[in-house]
This record gives C-alpha cells, structure tokens and sequence, in this order.
C-alpha cells in the first residue's frame, strides 16, 4: 500500500472512451436516455453531439479512488462529485487529484475529471479505507 | 416565478433488484476494472467476500429505479427539457454481492430555488436482505430557469 500524505498527488488514470462506450454503459447502468446514445436526439435538444453519462465518469473518479486500495471496493466508503462540463465520446478523459487528509487509516482524496480544459467533474471528494 | 414544493418530504415506494453476477462483469468491463472479485466467485470469496462483488458505482444500476417514479411524479414537476444531473453522493455501508437482493426506497429531501435555477435534491436508501444497509445515495437535478 502507498504511503499518502496530504498534499500528495494521486496516480489518478485516463481512458478513452470510444463511439459506443456510452452504449455499453447504458446497457449495464439501465440508463438509455437517448441524449447518450442519439446523435440526432441530441443535437434536436441542442447539444453538439451525445454526451457521456455524468455516472459513467463517476465511475471513473471511483475507480481512481480505489485503486489506492490496490482495487478493494469496499475500501471506497463515500463519494461526492459535482457535475459540470459535459463529456464527449472519442475524447480523453483525464482523473486527476491529490490528498486533501489522513487520518489513521481513512484518506480523503479531491478529485477532478477533466477532457482538455473541459473539467466534467469538479469538487470530488473521496473518503476511503486503506 | 416561483416554484412547486410540496412535494418535499414525499416517498416512493421502494423497488427490489437481484443482483447478477454477469451484470456485475458488465458493469465492471465498461468502467475498466480489472479485479478478479469482480469476475471470478473464488477470487471474491478468497478475498473475504460471499460471492462476486459489486463495484461501489454499480449502485446506479440497482437504486435507479427507485428514483424513477420520484423523477417523474408531477407533484414534483420537473422540467425535463431543461435538467442536468448536477450533483451526485453516495455513502457505502455493507458490500453488494451477487445472488443479494437489494430493496431501494425514494424520497424528496428539499426543492428550493437559487439564482433562478431550481434544485431538487432525492435520497435513496438501498438495504439487502438482511436488513443491512449497502448504500445511501443523494441525487441533485437542477433545472434552469423556473
């Protein structure tokens, strides 16, 4: 296990998710709202294109959290994020953060989600377990 | 122009899920996780689980439809055209594991209005059948220009 300190930045990750990710993140979230899967849809809406889902992202901020546990999912013990930006297929998606507190054996991480300049996900707070 | 409250304080009724183990595999390929707990029941159980183990976001799939119902209820009328999802909390309690069957119960914590934008804030409470909580989620939707 890495030792954290406050202040520290954490390894964080990038993905990117190709055309047809948000369809397979629909089909294993439940969520098909046609602005992540219908390019027509969502441009009759008034976005550019499909976006992303906010949850799919989340998703990825928690995976970047519990990978300071080495992957133990039950290390990850409460997650707070706003959503901000909208995520775009076919674009790099950027987790980055750094500890904020340790105390004892509970970290507390401050984590952005971020495409380019582009931060899709600000303000998230990850508390977990080591 | 102001903007409906009553339904503050309202409750849904819950919904029940039984978690897979391949819908835990899905789940977990398209957010990129490689942890054997994810896939393989021994390694979960070798790794002090009872069976194949959720990871923490696949909370989504099994609380979501629960907020369904709360999302849609005209008592809360929201303007679908114009929401985002804005904020998004989860506290986990007891793991999620395959074969669990996880019951999810909604309801309106506070709407209120700021900046011309409306808030709608939904918590979600999901227990398995041991009565064991395994996750609390709260959920802000924000629709502009109420």
């Amino acid at each position: 296990m890495a030792d954290l300190n406050a202040g520290d930045a954490i390894p964080g990750l990038s993905v990117t998710p190709d055309k047809y990710l948000p369809h397979r993140y629909a089909g294993a979230s439940g969520d098909f709202n046609p602005i992540h899967i219908d390019p027509e849809f969502a441009k009759a809406v008034g976005l550019p294109n499909t976006i992303l889902h906010g949850l799919y992202m989340m998703g990825l901020v928690a995976r970047s959290a519990t990978d300071l546990a080495g992957g133990d999912p039950k290390a990850l013990k409460k997650l707070s994020v706003q959503f901000r930006g909208m995520g775009a297929p076919e674009t790099e998606i950027v987790v980055s953060g750094t500890v904020k507190s340790v105390d004892g054996d509970t970290v507390v991480i401050d984590t952005v989600a971020a495409q380019g300049e582009n931060q899709t996900i600000r303000n998230a707070e990850a508390e977990i377990q080591l | 122009m102001s903007i409906k409250t009553e339904a503050i304080g309202k409750e849904w009724p819950a919904t029940t899920y039984e978690i897979g183990r391949e819908k835990i595999g899905e789940y977990a390929r398209v957010i990129g996780l490689d942890n054997p707990v994810h896939f393989d029941r021994e390694s979960a159980r070798a790794a002090g689980y009872r069976d194949v183990v959720a990871p923490p976001m696949f909370c989504v799939t099994y609380s979501a439809p629960a907020l369904g119902p709360a999302m849609f209820d005209p008592e809360v009328g929201m303007n679908f055209a114009a929401m985002v999802h804005g904020g998004q909390e989860f506290e986990w309690g007891e793991p999620a594991c395959s074969g669990d069957e996880i019951t999810t119960s909604a309801k309106c914590l506070e709407i209120f209005e700021k900046d011309g934008k409306g808030f709608y804030v939904f918590e979600t409470r999901s227990v398995n059948q041991n009565g064991d909580e395994v996750v609390k989620g709260t959920w802000t939707n924000i629709v502009r220009g109420v």
